[in-house]
């Protein structure tokens, strides 16, 4: 990507988080939206950051690759199960990923 | 009220301004593993503290460097960061039915908005009195703001430093969805919308565009839209 477009992207997200928060705080603030509608707003998070999670942990580009990012991300859920600190979860997460790719000697 | 030193406040003030304080340096080292994997992504620093400064919303920023970084479009990138950036939206309607200002002008408001995140809405709606929750909201508010961008600055600086493999930073992306995904694992409706989520998203991969996939996976929330299951009410 280049530099431009990055910066146009930058710059579309920003006006686009901004708009979203203004028009629930701002704009609609007060009025009631369809239960059904939000509570499927509320499952945004868990959808998305699941699929995020699978694309960070075994897909380069379009392709499945299964690889030393497994353990780290197993780290990180184990550490998320028992309610470790935020900070806690990634260092761990990543330390396991690379103490594995040292041992591995790749 | 914030500048105040802290040992001068009523307890009950303290205590609201001291749980923030924690949450803002926790996320500020955060904002840290953020300016070194946008970095890592391709990303310059001003760009990177552009993020941090104007979309805030960790989650999107996030979302959108991990897209860039894989080679996806910038319309992909920014796809999925919006998507995710829309559940704000609902913080933002929580919000206005909870934090009422003394005198709530137009572009206090407005400003109010930009503040408008997943940290501060949870902090803010844990109070009950109405004064408390004003402390708890503009402390997380600001003190997150400052905190953020200065760790995104100070990561952002030392990414060129660093080996992204050799230090593991690729699974930072993965290790904090992780981390937030986990609040949103407890009700079932959660834990079926993540399921589908990946799977929709693993599915379509090899197949449709990098970042499209991401897109797709969104279309997972309408589980939200089943009838709620007799045993137990709304999730």
């Amino acid at each position: 990507m280049t530099d431009t477009r990055l910066w146009w992207m930058i710059a579309a997200l920003s006006a686009t988080a901004f708009g979203f928060k203004a028009l629930g705080f701002v704009a609609l603030g007060g009025r009631r939206l369809p239960v059904v509608v939000e509570r499927c707003l509320a499952l945004i998070p868990a959808a998305l950051l699941a699929a995020l999670v699978v694309k960070d942990t075994v897909t380069i580009g379009q392709d499945v690759v299964l690889d030393e990012r497994i353990v780290g991300v197993a780290v990180a859920a184990f550490a998320t199960w028992r309610k470790l600190p935020f900070l806690v979860v990634i260092v761990a997460a990543m330390a396991s990923t690379a103490a594995i790719r040292y041992g591995l000697g790749s | 009220m914030i500048l105040r030193p802290i040992r001068a406040m009523e307890p009950e003030v303290r205590r609201v301004v001291a749980a923030t304080m924690a949450v803002n340096v926790a996320v500020g080292i955060f904002g840290i593993s953020f300016g070194v994997a946008s970095i890592a992504a391709g990303a310059d620093v001003l760009q990177t503290c552009a993020l941090s400064f104007f979309t805030f919303t960790g989650a999107s920023q996030f979302s959108a460097m991990s897209v860039v970084g894989a080679g996806g479009t910038a319309t992909a990138a920014f796809g999925g960061a919006a998507i995710l950036a829309a559940r704000n939206f609902v913080y933002g309607l929580a919000m206005s039915r909870m934090l009422h200002f003394k005198r709530p002008t137009v572009p206090k408001r407005l400003l109010a908005a930009h503040f408008i995140i997943d940290e501060s809405t949870a902090l803010a709606s844990a109070e009950t009195d109405d004064r408390l929750r004003r402390i708890a909201f503009w402390s997380t508010a600001l003190g997150l703001f400052i905190f953020w961008n200065l760790g995104t600055l100070l990561g952002a600086l030392l990414g060129g430093a660093i080996d992204p493999e050799v230090w593991g930073l690729d699974v930072a992306f993965p290790a904090v969805f992780v981390a937030m995904l986990g609040a949103h694992l407890r009700s079932r409706r959660g834990q079926v919308a993540a399921a589908l989520g990946a799977l929709i998203f693993v599915v379509l991969v090899p197949v449709l565009p990098i970042g499209v996939p991401i897109l797709a996976a969104a279309t997972a929330v309408l589980v939200g839209a089943w009838p709620d299951s007799r045993k137990r009410g709304a999730s």
